[in-house]
C-alpha cells in the first residue's frame, strides 16, 4: 500500500502543487505530520509556560494583579499547576519528542519513502489535535479547569463534591485518553517502520541510536500505558456513573489508582527520556567527529533502563499507605536503574574523548543536556532511597529535581533536535550567534529557577500551595528572596525565547542554503535533498556501514555516509 | 543539608539527615568527578586547525574499562545508600514505641482542617477527658506519640518537617505510626498531599512543651472539653 501511495505521490511532487488542506492539513506524509505535532507542541508549550509564569508570579508576589491573567485565586492556582504539568508531559514532551521527531527520522534514518501506515499516522494526530483542544476546553466550562494535580488522584479527582470541579475532572480524563490513543497509533507505526522499511543492507546494530531509543521508547509506552487506560476508564465511571472502585465507601481503594498511574508513569519518564538521549547521541559524535563510544553497550543500557523502569514505580508512594514492607523492594530496584544510567552517560562523555568538537549552537544544546541531566540524575538518588524520601516527599526538591530531568529532555533536547535538523527540515540554516544568544539566554536562567527551588525544598517547602504566608515558618523573608529570584529567572527565560522565534523567521527568509549534508554527517537523512519532497529520496539507499563512521584511520576525510559504497 | 535549615526536633530526624548526607556525599563524589571529567574533555578535545579526531570503537578492553569500572563502584554505592535506607525507614516506619510509656493521638484529616484527638490527663483515647483541637496538636517533649491517622474525604498528608515525618492519611483506612519530639517550641504541620483549593489554608500547628506546661495546658483545656462532652 505505502509503494502504490509513494508512485502517486511522486508524481504530485513534480507536476502540480497539492491545495492547501491536501498539503498541509490533511496530508500523510511522515514530515509533514512531524511538522504539525511540532508546531502544536510548541504552541502548547507556550500555553504550558504561560501558567508557569502566572503561578510563579503568584508565589513570588502573592496576590498582585498578574498581568495578562490577573488575581491568582487558590481554585486558579490549582488548575494552571495542574494543566501546567499535563501540558508540558503529554503535549509538549510526547508529541515534539516521540511524535515530532520520531515521525521525521523514523524514515528518513532508516532509508525509506514514508511511515507503513501513513493514514494511521494521519489520523494519529487528528486524535492529538483533538485531544489538546478537549484539554483546553476545560477552561472554559463551569466550574473551571481540573484541579487535582497531573496524577490526579482520587478520591480529590473521581469525586465532583471534592474537586468542585464536575466537568473539568471528566474533561482532563478524557483528553488523556484521547491523547493515549494517538500515541498508540503513532507507536504501531514507529515499531513497524523500523523493523520492516530499512534501506538495504543496513543492520539492527547500523540503525542510528535515536531511531533504536525511539522504537524502544514506543514499546515502553505501549507496554505500559494499558493499566492506565483502564484506570482512566474506571475514573470516568467513579465521576459519572457512581461506581466505587476508588471509593472506600463502596468497597474500593483510593491507593489503586496510584498503582495504575504510576505503573505508567515512571516508565513514561525513560520513554521521554529515550528519544531525548538518542538526538544528543547524533548530535555530540557529528560535532566531536568521533564514533559513538560502545554503540551495544548504549544499546544495551537502554533496554536495561526500559525493563527495569516497569519495577520501580511505588518509589512514587512510600508514603503514600501502601505496606511500608514494600518500600525496601522499591528502593533497590530504584537505586539499581542508576547502574545503567550512570553506564549510558559515562559512554557519551567517553564519546568526546579524543574527538576534534565544534562548539556550534547544536552541540551547545546537546552537551548542556549532558550536564543539567546530571543534576536531575543524581537527585533523584535521594528519592529513590525510602528512608530520605519520607522527607523530601511532595517537597519542592522533587519539584527542582524532576524539572532537571525533564526542562533538558523537553526544552533542551528539543532546541538541540531542531538546530541539529533545521538545515535538513528547511534547506536553510539558522544564525548561529543568535542560536547561542538563545541557548545561554535559556540555560543560566533555568538554573537560577531551579537551583533556588531546591534549597527551598530541602527547607522544608511542600508543593503545590498557592501562598505560603499561612505557614509560618515558610513565610520568612529569605524565602521570599528565593522565590522572587526563581520567577524572575522564569521572566528572563521567557524573554529570550523571542531571539529564537526571531532566528526562525530571518532563517526561513534570509537563511544560507543549507545543501544536502551541511555538518558533513553519516546518516542516511543527510543524502536527501533539503528539504526531502514526497518520497524522500531521488533514489532509495543502500547501506554498507554502521552510523557512526567518523575519522575511520582508512580515509581521508573524517565522515563516511552510510550510503557510500566502501 | 537538612539540618541547616530546620532543627532535629525528633528521635529520628538525626538518622534521616545522617542519611541524606551519606547520600550527598557519595553523589557528590559522582556528580563532581563525572562533570569535571565532562569539561575537561570537551576543553582539551576541542577542535584545533585541520587535525582528525581519534577512532575509539569502545569494545577494547582498554577503553571499556572507562565505562564498567565505575559502574561498578557506582553499584557498590547503591548498596550502602540502599542499608542506609533501610534501617532508617525501619526506624521510622516499621516501628511502634511500647504502651503505656508512648501515648496515643487521634489526627483527623478533611477538607481543610485537621482535628487532633489528644488523650488528655489520663493518657487514654475515647475517654470523658479526651481533648479534640482544630489545627492545634499539643505534645511533651521526650515522649513517644503513637499517631492514628485518618481522613474524611480526599488523601491528605500529615507532614511535621522538623520531625522529617510525612505520612498520608487515606479515607477508608486508619494508618499508625509514631514520632517522639526532642525540643520544645512552636512548629508548622503541613498537609503534603493536594486536596483540593483550600489545600493552602490547611495549615496546622505543633506545640511540644516541657511535661509542667503541657499539664498546664491540660487543666486549662479541661473544663471546656467537660462541657463539650457532656452536652
Amino acid at each position: 500500500m505505502a509503494t502504490a501511495e509513494v508512485a502517486t505521490h511522486h508524481d504530485d511532487l513534480h507536476h502540480h502543487d497539492e491545495g492547501f488542506v491536501k498539503k498541509y492539513l490533511w496530508s500523510t506524509d511522515h514530515k509533514m505530520i512531524c511538522f504539525q505535532y511540532m508546531i502544536t507542541g510548541i504552541a502548547m508549550a507556550l500555553i504550558g509556560g504561560f501558567f508557569a509564569y502566572a503561578f510563579r508570579m503568584q508565589l513570588a508576589f502573592p496576590g498582585m494583579e498578574v498581568p495578562l491573567w490577573g488575581v491568582v485565586t487558590p481554585a486558579d492556582y490549582n488548575a494552571l499547576v495542574t494543566n501546567h504539568g499535563t501540558i508540558m508531559i503529554f503535549w509538549v514532551a510526547m508529541p515534539v519528542l516521540i511524535a515530532a521527531f520520531g515521525n521525521y527520522l523514523i524514515p528518513l534514518m532508516i532509508g525509506c519513502d514514508d511511515m507503513v501506515f501513513p493514514k494511521i499516522n494521519r489520523l494519529s494526530y487528528q486524535i492529538f489535535l483533538l485531544s489538546a483542544l478537549v484539554l483546553l476546553s476545560s477552561f472554559f466550562v463551569e466550574g473551571g479547569a481540573f484541579g487535582g494535580a497531573w496524577t490526579a488522584y482520587p478520591p480529590l479527582s473521581s469525586t465532583a463534591k471534592y474537586s468542585l470541579t464536575p466537568l473539568g475532572s471528566t474533561i482532563w480524563v478524557i483528553a488523556v485518553a484521547l491523547e493515549f490513543i494517538a500515541f498508540l497509533l503513532g507507536g504501531i507505526n514507529f515499531i513497524t517502520t523500523a523493523m520492516n522499511s530499512r534501506a538495504p543492507g543496513m543492520k539492527l546494530y547500523d540503525v542510528p541510536i535515536v531511531v533504536w531509543f525511539i522504537v524502544i521508547a514506543s514499546i515502553l509506552f505501549m507496554a505500559s500505558v494499558g493499566p492506565l487506560i483502564a484506570g482512566a476508564i474506571m475514573l470516568l465511571f467513579d465521576q459519572n456513573l457512581g461506581t466505587g472502585f476508588f471509593n472506600p465507601d463502596k468497597g474500593g481503594d483510593p491507593v489503586l489508582w496510584q498503582h495504575l498511574f504510576w505503573f505508567f508513569g515512571h516508565p513514561e519518564v525513560y520513554v521521554v527520556l529515550l528519544p531525548a538521549i538518542g538526538i544528543t547521541a547524533e548530535i555530540i559524535t557529528v560535532f566531536a567527529r568521533k564514533k559513538l563510544f560502545a554503540y551495544r553497550t548504549v544499546l544495551n543500557t537502554a533496554i536495561a533502563t526500559g525493563v527495569l523502569s516497569f519495577t520501580v514505580w511505588a518509589h512514587h508512594q512510600f508514603v503514600s499507605g501502601i505496606d511500608p514492607r514494600m518500600a525496601h523492594v522499591f528502593s533497590i530496584t530504584t537505586l539499581l536503574i542508576s547502574v545503567p544510567i550512570a553506564e549510558m552517560i559515562f559512554v557519551y562523555i567517553a564519546t568526546l574523548y579524543g574527538g576534534s568538537i565544534t562548539l556550534n549552537t547544536p552541540m551547545l544544546w546537546a552537551l548542556a543536556f549532558i550536564g543539567e541531566f546530571l543534576i536531575g540524575g543524581v537527585t533523584g538518588i535521594f528519592l529513590g532511597a525510602s528512608g530520605a524520601d519520607i522527607y523530601f516527599h511532595d517537597t519542592y526538591f522533587v519539584l527542582a529535581h524532576f524539572h532537571y530531568t525533564f526542562f533538558p529532555i523537553a526544552i533542551i533536547a528539543t532546541f538541540a533536535g531542531i538546530t541539529y535538523w533545521w538545515p535538513k527540515m528547511t534547506g536553510k540554516m539558522m544564525n548561529d550567534t543568535l542560536g547561542k544568544i538563545h541557548f545561554w539566554g535559556t540555560i543560566i536562567p533555568f538554573n537560577f529557577i531551579f537551583i533556588p527551588l531546591f534549597v527551598l525544598g530541602v527547607a522544608g517547602q511542600h508543593r503545590r500551595i498557592y501562598n505560603y504566608e499561612h505557614f509560618p515558618d515558610l513565610a520568612v523573608d529569605w524565602m521570599y528572596d528565593l522565590r522572587v529570584m526563581a520567577t524572575v529567572a522564569l521572566l528572563v527565560m521567557i524573554a529570550f525565547q523571542v531571539v529564537f522565534f526571531f532566528n526562525v523567521f530571518i532563517s526561513l527568509r534570509n537563511g544560507k542554503k543549507a545543501g544536502n549534508n551541511p555538518w558533513k554527517a553519516n546518516t542516511l537523512e543527510w543524502v536527501a535533498p533539503s528539504p526531502p519532497g514526497h518520497g524522500n529520496f531521488e533514489e532509495l539507499p543502500t547501506v554498507y556501514r554502521g552510523p557512526y563512521e567518523y575519522s575511520h584511520p582508512d580515509r581521508e576525510e573524517d565522515y563516511w555516509p552510510q550510503n557510500e559504497p566502501a | 543539608m537538612i539540618e541547616y535549615f530546620l532543627e532535629q526536633g525528633s528521635t529520628y530526624a538525626a538518622s534521616v539527615d545522617g542519611l541524606v548526607n551519606l547520600i550527598g556525599a557519595l553523589v557528590g563524589f559522582w556528580f563532581l568527578a563525572s562533570l569535571g571529567a565532562f569539561l575537561y574533555l570537551i576543553f582539551r578535545f576541542r577542535k584545533k586547525g585541520n587535525s582528525k579526531a581519534q577512532y575509539v570503537t569502545g569494545y577494547e578492553k582498554h577503553e571499556s574499562r572507562w565505562v564498567h569500572w565505575p559502574h561498578h563502584l557506582i553499584l557498590v554505592c547503591d548498596v550502602f545508600i540502599v542499608i542506609g535506607a533501610v534501617q532508617v525507614w525501619i526506624d521510622v516506619k516499621q516501628t511502634l514505641p511500647e504502651e503505656p510509656r508512648a501515648e496515643r493521638v487521634r489526627i483527623i484529616s478533611q477538607q481543610w482542617a485537621w482535628t487532633f484527638v489528644h488523650a488528655g490527663p489520663d493518657g487514654k483515647l475515647d475517654t470523658a477527658d479526651d481533648i479534640p483541637m482544630i489545627d492545634e496538636l499539643h505534645v511533651e517533649v521526650n515522649k513517644p506519640y503513637i499517631y492514628e491517622l485518618s481522613s474524611l474525604d480526599v488523601l491528605h498528608d500529615f507532614s511535621v518537617p522538623i520531625f522529617r515525618l510525612k505520612q498520608d492519611a487515606v479515607p477508608g483506612r486508619v494508618i499508625t505510626g509514631w514520632f517522639e519530639p526532642t525540643i520544645t517550641g512552636e512548629y508548622d504541620i503541613q498537609c503534603a498531599e493536594i486536596c483540593g483549593i483550600g489545600h493552602g489554608l490547611m495549615p496546622g500547628r505543633i506545640f511540644i512543651e516541657s511535661p509542667q506546661k503541657h499539664a498546664a495546658w491540660q487543666a486549662q483545656q479541661a473544663p471546656t472539653t467537660l462541657a463539650a462532652t457532656t452536652q
